[in-house]
């Protein structure tokens, strides 16, 4: 079924095309055209903000093997509600997204269940094990749009190398979950204060800083791009700035938690702000804010990161890492880097979270071209609300923003041309 | 009867960090009442009679677990033991389903050792029955806080001003951060001895003094609080061996001797004599760490009975039923 729309009076927002002005579009066949089309459906988006449709490079649908936590389908509505219209899908599945068999598995999985567009990264490493490649050209052939074993990092520097040098063959991108394990041991939270105050084994900066300066040398010495994930750590800040100064193909991308919550969120020992890396000072959080606001960090994402209430309801050390992100995405972005810091402009925001994370992966979305997918999103910045974790569309409710009051929120979200969440009715289907 | 001191309305006893100076000064005043309950011929009392009390140590422990088990037949509670061994986490059934299924046997109180930071608070959460932590990974032991600081008082008087160096393995100690939460509360000044990579510069902010050599607080501290040390696995990359230890942070019988005359030697046991601490020493002149014993028994009483929903006592108070 297709549909034509006409979004209407919205200040349309489009930083890949320059474009931030009142205006209207149009969307006919799943696509955006220059004319108004027949019989469309008319959108009042008047003191709305339009935007390409939001994208996030970075989540775990859990499907295959942990459908307990999130599947496609429900992570997919998580994105909607949130305003994303493409996610990109980590590997660490049951089994390991390392075989062309379990990308295609999760590729039809996403055209059966999905309600906005999913993509999927391949491991580096056989069962993200980092020892052997994953079978990288395959991978590359079954449509994967980027390797990595997140979740995971590669500790052995000549397999990442080797890696790094095979995937350049097929311009796929490197993502890297920075973490030294040696350093981070059994780590649980940041190490510092309150890791002491708490008992709490610590995972220092340190091991994030480690590997993000050894990223930044193989993708110098490569000359292929290297992506780190989750920036936590203030030094991994200013080691990435001096190295994309010098011209090295090096990006980084934040995560919402990590430029709001610091690691006394965890006196309590509640286990939905265990997180890896691990949430860290408030240092931290004003270089990594200093290092979106300067264009050290190109990318925002959610770590989408779902777990059952059970296995988050032990004791804090043997609870699994990850909180969910997806719905509280944009709020927490705007609330902190737009409302509160005033650090970036709202178009600004509204690159890192389209057409920045489209070019990296080299993904036809983020922008609002006529001719492209019409992924559109229609969103509130100053719309005022309080997250209820118990209203998710998750199959998990391990959220730290529970209750708690933020400013900005996706009304509408629009994939191929199809409304498949707006505030006021849910789902459309 | 007392009403200075109405400061205790909590079901649990978690952290020493979660409580204010007032309300942990209450527990030791009702301690002192109810260590004269210890010194007389009859040493029960009936304040806790049907209830139940489950010690739960899925960490071993003797000391601890015999002290709470005291505590609680001095009190009169019924008392029940259970070790992980012994418990269904060995068939891997969750903390809180096996303490859920303690409360549901109608224990009223539940003393729990477990190797988790945050277990007892995890619990206490939980559960309507009160939690009272013996030990929660490197947390805290309150209890032991608790009579180390009674024991201080006991012995010189006074906290405020007292000068304490705790020395040894600081930073998996769960002994040191209770010490380090109630004497800094009540006014004593504590040095952590030992080396960087058992205590880090992360302790500052805990309003605490580091000192990396243990001779530079031998002639001015008024209490030296000596942690076991081991040199297990886990602990091979933080430092050479006990021989380096003892030889840079053992208190030696040379180094005892430049111990003010009045200085306490405190030791929370199990002691590694010859190693962190000279064995003449532990039994010498100034050594209390066998009151530490005994006083930790009248702690552990009054936190239970104070737990329990029992008015807080004062030293004089004599009438315990």
């Amino acid at each position: 079924m297709t549909t034509a729309l006409h979004i209407q009076g919205g200040r349309v927002i489009d930083p890949a095309n320059g474009v931030d002005e009142v205006r209207d579009l149009f969307v006919k066949d799943g696509l955006l055209v220059a004319e108004k089309p027949d019989h469309a459906e008319v959108i009042d988006a008047s003191g709305k903000v339009v935007t390409p449709g939001l994208i996030d490079i970075h989540v775990h649908f859990r499907e295959p093997g942990q459908s307990h936590k999130e599947t496609i389908a429900t992570g997919s509505r998580c994105a909607a509600a949130g305003g994303f219209t493409t996610v990109v899908c980590m590997p660490n599945t049951s089994p390991v997204a390392d075989s062309t068999a379990t990308i295609a598995w999760i590729q039809e999985r996403a055209a059966s269940t999905a309600c906005v567009n999913v993509f999927c990264t391949g491991a580096i490493t056989r069962g993200l094990g980092g020892e052997e490649m994953a079978p990288i050209g395959a991978l590359a052939a079954a449509g994967v749009v980027a390797l990595t074993d997140d979740g995971r990092c590669v500790q052995n520097h000549g397999v990442m190398r080797r890696a790094v040098e095979y995937a350049k063959q097929f311009g796929l991108p490197i993502m890297d979950h920075c973490q030294e394990a040696t350093l981070s041991a059994d780590g649980v939270m940041n190490e510092g204060e309150w890791s002491t105050r708490l008992g709490l084994p610590g995972w220092p900066s340190l091991a994030e800083d480690l590997i993000v300066s050894r990223n930044i040398l193989l993708a110098e010495e490569t000359g292929h791009p290297i992506h780190c994930q989750h920036i936590s750590s203030a030094r991994s800040v200013r080691l990435l700035r001096e190295a994309r100064r010098r011209g090295v193909p090096i990006t980084a991308e934040a995560c919402p938690h990590h430029i709001s919550l610091t690691d006394d969120g965890l006196k309590n020992f509640d286990t939905n702000f265990k997180v890896n890396p691990p949430l860290r000072t408030p240092a931290d959080i004003d270089e990594i804010i200093t290092g979106i606001a300067d264009g050290t960090i190109t990318i925002l994402a959610s770590d989408h990161a779902p777990h059952a209430p059970y296995e988050k309801e032990v004791e804090l050390d043997q609870a699994p890492f990850g909180m969910l992100g997806l719905e509280t995405e944009l709020a927490v972005f705007l609330e902190i880097l737009l409302h509160q810091r005033k650090a970036l402009t709202l178009p600004e925001i509204i690159s890192l979270l389209t057409i920045n994370p489209a070019k990296l992966l080299r993904l036809d979305r983020g922008t609002l071209s006529v001719g492209a997918p019409a992924d559109i999103t229609i969103l509130d910045p100053d719309h005022s609300w309080n997250y209820d974790k118990n209203k998710t569309a998750s199959l998990s409710r391990n959220s730290p923003f529970h209750e708690m009051s933020l400013r900005g929120r996706a009304l509408f979200t629009i994939v191929g041309g199809k409304t498949v969440w707006d505030l006021e009715s849910g789902f459309r289907s | 009867m007392t009403t200075t001191l109405p400061f205790w309305k909590h079901k649990d006893l978690c952290a020493l960090a979660d409580h204010s100076a007032e309300e942990l000064l209450t527990i030791l005043h009702t301690a002192t009442a109810f260590k004269g309950v210890g010194e007389r011929n009859l040493k029960k009392v009936p304040a806790l009679r049907g209830k139940t009390l489950v010690n739960f140590f899925v960490e071993p422990s003797t000391r601890t677990r015999i002290s709470f088990e005291l505590a609680a037949m001095r009190l009169s509670a019924d008392v029940v033991n259970i070790s992980a061994s012994a418990s269904s986490l060995e068939k891997g059934e969750t903390l809180l389903d096996t303490a859920r299924n303690l409360e549901a046997l109608r224990a009223d109180l539940i003393v729990i050792r477990h190797k988790s930071a945050g277990s007892a608070r995890f619990l206490a959460d939980r559960l309507n029955a009160s939690v009272i932590n013996a030990g929660d990974g490197a947390h805290e032991h309150p209890t032991q806080g608790l009579l180390d600081a009674f024991t201080i008082r006991e012995k010189l008087g006074r906290i405020e001003g007292v000068k304490v160096a705790i020395v040894g393995d600081i930073l998996f100690s769960r002994v040191a951060r209770s010490n380090i939460q109630l004497l800094t509360k009540l006014g004593a000044e504590i040095t952590l001895v030992g080396p960087p990579t058992l205590v880090p510069a992360t302790f500052a902010p805990l309003g605490v003094r580091i000192a990396h050599s243990i001779d530079e607080v031998l002639e001015k501290t008024d209490v030296i609080n000596l942690l076991r040390i081991q040199h297990e696995r886990q602990r091979k990359e933080y430092f050479p061996g006990v021989g380096e230890y003892t030889a840079r942070f053992g208190l030696t019988r040379k180094r005892a001797e430049r111990l003010k005359s009045e200085c306490l030697i405190m030791h929370p046991g199990p002691m590694n004599r010859g190693i962190e601490i000279d064995s003449d020493v532990a039994d010498g002149r100034g050594s209390v760490i066998l009151d530490q014993v005994t006083n930790g028994l009248a702690v552990r009483m009054a936190v239970l009975y104070l737990c329990s929903g029992g008015a807080p006592l004062s030293k004089t108070d004599t009438n315990l039923s």
